[in-house]
């Protein structure tokens, strides 16, 4: 297992190192550039401009003095915000992102788990049909559509809540909702399809016959084995949630870091392009990594060797 | 003893007296001086003399005060300047400044301004917008690397209080060009000390209206009136919030719950409630929306083809039933709002119409005296516009009228928008959308768009005619005369259509009615010097 | 010892075995149906899931015949009659165009369909294969595949498309090839993380004892067990493809004007819901039906086509 992590750190490292490397000359290769305007900047400061930045050197000098500054853990200036630079940037959304994040994922957990799991005990029961109803809603309508319909009912009519903004806690419940929406829909009908797996196995009459109690059935034995699939699919859901939502931040006016993943492409930002990609792709890689970590705990005869 | 009791018994009804019954003057005002405005982006730059978008000139016109300003009635009046005066030539301005101090009580001196102009054209400091003081003598020689001296550009403080500025040529709208950012004076000390002022609300000087106390970036902004400004009696906001709301929707819901006093960006398909509940604000703006053609390949290249393409649109089809902003169809390029040379009178004005805002007779005319009857044979072709759903919807419109009065067919694309920059500079598309707004009341600045190898020429279209026309109007300071060679500018810009003008644009805005005696220009931003809230 | 018959046998014995033709018993044990057989036969008695499928076929249907109904084209513009409320003229109203309604929903349904479609076959051909793979043979090719599965996650899908807008023109292909990068991923990881844990199971070790290939284990043992999952993140993926696209749509890198897919119509909607809600509500009701029958009919698949729950 040791042997394993470390193997999977280097490749880890390896992962960043090539995606930052893809998307550097994917960024580069798009027309347009920082400095494009309608109105047009006059030829002789674009040409300051390049030079200052090295624009005009050839694409290999730029991607190695690059990765230069990045090793020292710069990410380099904003090309869009004067005032900014990208640590800056990162530094400053991230906690909100992640604030906003994490209530989301937090509902999700709590919510979709346990219903995914009576879901399954009580098939085809009130309990089920109900849970299955819910669901729906949560994964039939896109976050854009429920953020609008959110804020024009809790905010604008009924007025029980902030319409959009951020300055406490009031401020996170919607857009945590609307977040939350599509992952625990998904959860709890991924935790129930895997339960009713689960739940018709051998092992689990065993358990039973045991004289195990219902509950220590359900979560010591079936639970264990069913939360498999879901643990896959929070993986990368965290990721994506805690590094922010362009639709959700934009539309509740949240300053997280969720724009920049859109805007900064538009604006040829590469700095900013490049520096929220890492940061995304650090924290993908690092959620996929815990969860095959806890595959193994899960399901203990997952073995991380080769088949001989 | 008695008599002492009775001196405190009467001393205290006095004063209880007095207590209950205040004059009227000293009522406190019920309505707090608060304002919410949604400036609805980040700032790029937030030093004036590199700025370049309409939400950080609102800002820094705020900010700072330069040597002269627009009033509510439009009218430029002398602000940080006194007096002034221009020499015989109308090369040498000089101005008299009055006595005023930066926000954190040190006096505003000229050298300040010349500090600031000067930086401004640097090539160190990289402003974009340096080519708005080309105007002054040696500047774009020095922005340009040509000459390295800063004391060879005309502009020079003769002392604490007198500010020289030489420019290249006469320029009679030089007065309305010193409204501009990048003319504001920036404290010298401040930025010797520290290059990096313009970056936070830490350590910003500013000498206008009101002076900065809060920058959360992609949030809010925050600025209270400045105690140290030379005209503070005037101003009566305490504080304004710089909202950067960028969704239109949100935006529309805050303001309607009254978390935000000023919208800019109301959503067009709301345009028609906005209107009936009578909380949209409707103002001019300096700005045509027009097509334009690449005239080096077909099939744009034939003057005939862009006539009946231009006469084909219905114009006020477009703004009555699309736009709906009050706009304009254009029926020429300059658009209104900018004085011509006699008293009262505007360049639109005197200019006139150059044909009808829809001509389908006459476009069918064209194109078959084109060589195209009917559209037979007409090449297929594209028509280029940036994402937005507002010009998409007008795009898809006009392919309708093209389709149904020329009988073609065009495709429409739409690029993201650098993409779609880039094609449109280097050439690559046939007929694009754009969109001009001007940088300062003078025809000049929609005229000199179009000179043969113009920066911002990306039709491929050359007239040495036009140019001349061109390079007279700026050569002189005389109006009457600069007037009539931007007529005749125009003249030849609208019988070769190089570009196709559609409609004026308005500035449409979500005021709240009990905000009063703001300044909104035709430049798109907005002056709040004056700017009070009444009881509501 | 003379040899006792059977039936000499039979007659001093307390039981007699009972022979089956006397009984008259009918046959207890029906015939053996062959896997798809019994799973199509299991569908059909799940009522949700017939009415999921028939939903399906009525948009396919709605999305075929639907715009030669109407009378009007989808890209047939009336600026005298911008807005318009739902009517019999107009059975949902006109855009801000004065174009119909119903006929763009119907045209988008051809859009949004194909997307999803699309997204669910790259997703699942590639995906269901490379996760198999890797999770199967494991190990150091485990990790190669999946750290190139993590590359695929990270890369920003946006630069891709942009970039696919300009070497082609802007369109549907585009969009198509942006979900097919950013789709098969997230299935090749369930069905990996599946394999790696059946890959250890009894009947994995006694399809190996039994000598069989192990292409053979792959295909017949292993992805049949992982269809729950896999068939869940499938049905659950052609609405997440539509609502991809409707986010496309929202950033402005959607299908090309006029043509419009749901996500365009809902995302064009939503500026104007409060005084058009018609123009936001009709797409998305289509996006949740679509996404209601796609569910039901996973459902009754998942069901349908599990192994264990053969009866």
């Amino acid at each position: 297992m040791k042997k394993y992590i470390i193997n999977r750190i280097f490749s880890m490292i390896l992962v960043l190192l090539v995606v930052s490397s893809l998307t550097f000359f994917l960024a580069k290769a798009i027309p347009g550039g920082p400095f494009t305007k309608e109105k047009k900047v006059p030829d002789i400061i674009l040409q300051r401009l390049e030079e200052k930045y090295h624009f005009d050197d050839p694409l290999w000098k730029q991607y190695a003095s690059y990765m230069g500054t990045l090793m020292k853990g710069d990410l380099g200036p904003s090309f869009r915000y004067d005032a900014l630079t990208v640590n800056d940037i990162i530094a400053k959304g991230f906690p909100v992102s992640a604030t906003i994040g994490f209530l989301a994922v937090l509902l999700s957990i709590i919510l979709g788990i346990p219903a995914g799991i009576i879901s399954a005990y009580r098939q085809n029961f009130w309990q089920d049909n109900t849970v299955m109803f819910v669901s729906l809603i949560g994964i039939s309508v896109p976050s854009f559509i429920l953020a609008t319909v959110f804020m024009y009912f809790f905010g604008l009519k009924l007025k029980i809540l902030p319409i959009a903004g951020w300055g406490g806690f009031r401020y996170m419940i919607l857009p945590a909702i609307t977040l939350a929406a599509f992952p625990t829909a998904y959860i709890a009908r991924l935790t129930r399809s895997s339960m009713l797996d689960v739940l018709s196995q051998d092992y689990i009459k065993t358990a039973r016959s045991k004289g195990l109690s219902e509950f220590k059935v359900i979560t010591l034995h079936a639970l264990k084995n069913a939360i498999l699939p879901v643990v896959t699919y929070m993986g990368p859901m965290i990721a994506a949630i805690f590094t922010g939502s362009f639709i959700v931040e934009r539309l509740f006016f949240i300053p997280g870091l969720g724009k920049y993943y859109v805007t900064a492409i538009y604006d040829r930002d590469y700095t900013v392009i490049l520096g929220t990609t890492i940061f995304y792709a650090f924290f993908l890689v690092m959620a996929n990594f815990i969860v095959d970590i806890l595959y193994a705990f899960l399901d203990p005869r997952i073995t991380y060797e080769e088949k001989k | 003893m008695f008599k002492k009791v009775l001196i405190v018994v009467v001393a205290l009804a006095l004063i209880v007296g007095f207590a209950g019954c205040r004059p009227a003057a000293e009522e406190t005002p019920t309505v707090e001086q608060v304002l919410t405005y949604n400036v609805g982006a980040e700032p790029q730059f937030f030093d004036p003399r590199k700025a370049t978008g309409i939400p950080e000139f609102t800002m820094l016109l705020n900010l700072f005060d330069g040597l002269m300003r627009y009033d509510i009635q439009g009218q430029l009046v002398p602000s940080m300047a006194k007096t002034y005066d221009v020499s015989d030539d109308g090369l040498v301005w000089t101005f008299h400044l009055r006595d005023a101090k930066w926000s954190n009580g040190e006096p505003v001196t000229a050298y300040d301004f010349e500090y600031s102009w000067k930086t401004a054209l640097a090539p160190e400091t990289e402003s974009e917008y340096a080519y708005q003081m080309y105007y002054i003598k040696n500047g774009a020689a020095y922005n340009s690397g040509d000459i390295t001296d800063p004391d060879l550009v005309g502009v020079k403080a003769l002392d604490d209080k007198t500010l020289e500025a030489t420019l290249e040529a006469p320029t009679v709208y030089f007065t309305s060009l010193l409204t501009f950012t990048t003319y504001l004076p920036i404290n010298k000390k401040l930025d010797m000390e520290n290059p990096d002022w313009a970056k936070s609300a830490d350590n910003f000087i500013s000498n206008g209206p009101f002076t900065i106390t809060k920058w959360e970036h992609n949030h809010q902004i925050e600025m209270v009136k400045n105690e140290n400004y030379w005209d503070a009696d005037k101003v009566k906001l305490d504080k304004i919030i710089f909202l950067m709301i960028e969704e239109s929707s949100t935006e529309l819901m805050m303001f309607e719950n009254g978390e935000i006093d000023f919208g800019t960006n109301p959503p067009l398909p709301e345009i028609d409630r906005l209107k009936t509940e009578g909380i949209l604000t409707i103002s001019p703006y300096l700005g045509t929306y027009y097509y334009m053609c690449n005239v080096t390949e077909p099939p744009f290249d034939n003057v005939l083809v862009r006539k009946a393409f231009a006469a084909a649109i219905d114009r006020e089809s477009i703004v009555t039933n699309i736009t709906k902003g009050g706009q304009l169809p254009a029926t020429a390029y300059v658009p209104g709002g900018i004085p011509d040379a006699a008293p009262g009178q505007e360049f639109r004005g005197v200019g006139g119409s150059y044909f009808e805002p829809y001509e389908p007779e006459k476009a069918k005319e064209y194109l078959a005296e084109a060589g195209y009857p009917n559209g037979e044979g007409f090449p297929e072709f594209v028509l280029l516009y940036n994402t937005s759903e507002g010009h998409k919807i007008i795009a898809e419109a006009i392919q309708g009228m093209w389709k149904d009065t020329l009988g073609i067919t065009c495709t429409l694309t739409n690029q993201e928008w650098q993409v779609y920059l880039d094609n449109r500079s280097t050439l690559n598309y046939q007929i694009a959308r754009a969109g001009w707004i001007g940088d300062y009341t003078d025809p000049m600045t929609f005229i000199d768009m179009w000179v043969t190898d113009g920066g911002n020429n990306d039709t491929g279209w050359s007239n040495a005619d036009y140019d001349n026309f061109v390079a007279i109007a700026k050569g002189t300071g005389d109006q009457a005369v600069r007037m009539k060679a931007m007529h005749d500018a125009e003249d030849i810009l609208m019988d070769e259509m190089p570009i196709i003008p559609i409609y004026f644009y308005t500035n449409l805005a979500l005021i709240k009615p009990y905000l009063k005696d703001y300044y909104r220009s035709a430049l798109g931003y907005t002056d709040f010097k004056l700017a009070y809230i009444e009881e509501h | 010892m003379k040899k006792k018959s059977r039936e000499d046998m039979d007659e001093k014995r307390l039981f007699t075995p009972v022979k089956k033709e006397e009984l008259g018993i009918k046959e207890f044990v029906r015939p053996s149906v062959g896997y798809w057989k019994d799973a199509w036969r299991r569908l059909k008695k799940n009522k949700l899931a017939i009415v999921g499928l028939m939903m399906i076929t009525l948009l396919l249907l709605f999305a075929i015949f639907g715009p030669s109904l109407s009378t009007y084209k989808y890209d047939q513009t009336e600026l005298t009659n911008c807005y318009a409320p739902m009517s019999k003229a107009h059975l949902f109203g006109t855009d801000a165009l004065g174009r119909d309604v119903f006929t763009r929903v119907a045209f988008g349904a051809r859009i949004s369909l194909a997307v999803g479609v699309v997204a669910a076959f790259i997703s699942f051909f590639i995906g269901v294969f490379y996760g198999g793979i890797s999770g199967f043979i494991g190990g150091r090719t485990d990790n190669i595949m999946m750290r190139i599965v993590d590359i695929f996650y990270s890369v920003p899908v946006l630069l891709i498309v942009i970039l696919l807008m300009v070497i082609l023109r802007p369109g549907l292909t585009n969009i198509f090839i942006a979900l097919g990068i950013a789709y098969w991923v997230g299935m090749a990881r369930i069905v990996r993380g599946q394999v790696l844990s059946l890959k250890e199971q009894e009947f994995t070790l006694a399809a190996r004892a039994l000598g069989a290939s192990k292409r053979r284990i792959l295909t017949k043992h292993l992805i049949p067990n992982t269809m729950g999952p896999i068939i869940i993140t499938a049905t659950l993926l052609i609405p997440n493809a539509i609502f991809f696209e409707a986010f496309l749509s929202f950033i402005g890198l959607g299908v090309s004007a006029p043509m419009a897919s749901w996500g365009v119509l809902a995302s064009d909607g939503i500026q104007g819901f409060r005084s058009y809600p018609n123009l936001l509500f009709v797409p998305a009701i289509f996006i949740s039906l679509t996404m209601l029958s796609f569910n039901f009919l996973g459902d009754g698949l998942r069901d349908a086509l599990d192994p264990r729950l053969r009866k």
